[in-house]
């Protein structure tokens, strides 16, 4: 009897220090904001011309001026960049990944473009999706990541249409996307075409341009709040 | 005053002479009757012409992004390798035209060889050893695609139309050949990165990606 009133002094006692120490203690420091990184994969460059648009512009050149365009849009609201090239170079494929590998980044656009089809077509890697290991093939690095991309793939895809922009999505084997470990999507844009198949906003079309991009970088506002990157890393 | 050897010389000549006049003029008789023995020749037997049968066909669509099936009847061989080389023939005939809803220039004659393999796990490379005999012909095979080179330079570049041409060639050996689980493809019999710059044409495609891949346009 006699020790059980002790034990309860002592657990009453120590409730007492817990709360005045939890009243006596300084305010915690504020959250820094999160890391949120994206990368943008002009693709081809250098010798890699890529397609050919119908008004004679390359595909490498299309890609540059989207990844500008859009790291400023992303720049201006506070999303930190990194490009996989800055100018007409030629990037190695195992090269690009590097850099998105090596940037840890929350999201990577591998920017495309082409005359055929419509709209913008949205890629992700058509490897099966596996358990996250420690160490990672590099020809099958995104497999771990594959169900996150389709994530990344579903909050462009809301975006696009709501800027009224027709959207594909499918599943592919591109070298450089394969290798990426990051929510990795590639963006292939074609010109908007109507029912007989007219276009009815060309690739040269700077609205056009403007929409996407605009578009896009809502899409990856949208993904840094998203429950989806919250989640830990695989 | 001739002497006699010399008169017996001339006369032995002279019969050789006549002799082989003769001859050549038999042997002339007897190429002419042969000529004209060649040209009396009819056939006697019809070329035989594999029946036509109903072969399926993944079509790909730019506009939407869509793999269809659409049945075609065509003369298809009975060596599988030379059916399934028929079939993805007529597949890209069907793409041939400018106005098609996928077009890819080259046709049928792209399609150079179809080798039929035995599959090796997902994965994996050529298999360390062959399977058993009665494997080899129930077991799942891999499709080695050889494509010619102008119909690789002449394929116009995007991811969407590179991977629509690979799904559907993936695909329409599926249909028509169950037992293709993995396609690699070739250019011109060597190994090519891309396709036109996009598709990687590096790896081997399991012919369930085809049926399990959707495309959407929303």
């Amino acid at each position: 009897m006699r020790w059980t009133n002790w034990a309860l002094a002592a657990f009453f006692a120590g409730g007492l220090c817990e709360t005045s120490a939890a009243a006596q203690a300084p305010p915690a420091p504020p959250v820094p904001p999160a890391r949120f990184m994206v990368v943008l994969d002009a693709a081809h460059g250098g010798d890699d011309s890529g397609g050919r648009m119908a008004n004679g512009q390359l595909e490498k050149t299309f890609t540059l001026a989207l990844s500008v365009r859009l790291r400023s849009l992303l720049g201006a609201r506070g999303i930190q960049v990194a490009t996989t090239r800055e100018s007409d170079a030629t990037v190695d494929l195992n090269r690009r990944a590097e850099i998105a590998n090596r940037a840890r980044a929350d999201a990577c656009l591998s920017l495309h473009a082409s005359e055929s089809g419509s709209g913008v077509h949205l890629y992700v890697s058509s490897l099966a999706p596996v358990q996250p290991s420690r160490f990672a093939a590099w020809k099958t690095a995104q497999a771990a990541w594959v169900t996150r991309s389709l994530a990344l793939e579903g909050v462009l895809n809301s975006a696009l249409q709501q800027a009224q922009i027709s959207v594909i999505l499918g599943r592919t084997a591109l070298p450089a996307v394969d290798s990426m470990t990051c929510p990795a999507v590639a963006v292939e844009i074609a010109p908007e075409r109507d029912a007989d198949k007219k276009v009815t906003a060309g690739l040269d079309d700077a609205d056009y341009q403007a929409r996407v991009a605009a578009a896009l970088a809502a899409a990856l506002l949208e993904w840094r709040t998203d429950a989806w990157r919250t989640e830990a890393h695989p | 005053m001739i002497p006699r050897h010399q008169k017996l010389l001339f006369g032995i000549l002279l019969a050789a002479s006549l002799a082989m006049g003769v001859t050549l003029w038999h042997l002339r008789e007897r190429a002419h009757q042969r000529l004209i023995a060649g040209q009396d020749s009819a056939p006697t037997h019809a070329p035989e012409v594999a029946p036509a049968e109903q072969a399926t066909l993944l079509v790909a669509n730019d506009s939407d992004g869509s793999l269809l099936p659409q049945v075609h009847s065509l003369p298809l061989p009975a060596d599988p390798g030379a059916r399934a080389r028929a079939v993805l023939g007529k597949l890209l005939d069907l793409y041939a035209p400018p106005d098609a809803a996928h077009p890819v220039p080259g046709g049928g004659s792209s399609v150079l060889q179809v080798f039929l393999l035995p599959a090796p796990p997902i994965g994996t490379g050529v298999p360390a050893s062959p399977p058993p005999q009665e494997k080899q012909q129930t077991g799942p095979q891999l499709a080695v695609v050889n494509l010619s080179g102008s119909f690789a330079a002449s394929h116009p570049s995007g991811i969407e139309t590179e991977t629509l041409t690979v799904l559907s060639i993936c695909g329409t050996l599926h249909a028509n050949l169950p037992r293709v689980t993995q396609v690699r493809f070739l250019v011109d019999g060597v190994e090519r990165p891309t396709l036109a710059g996009h598709a990687d044409l590096t790896r081997a495609y399991p012919t369930a990606d085809t049926v399990s891949t959707e495309r959407i346009r929303q």
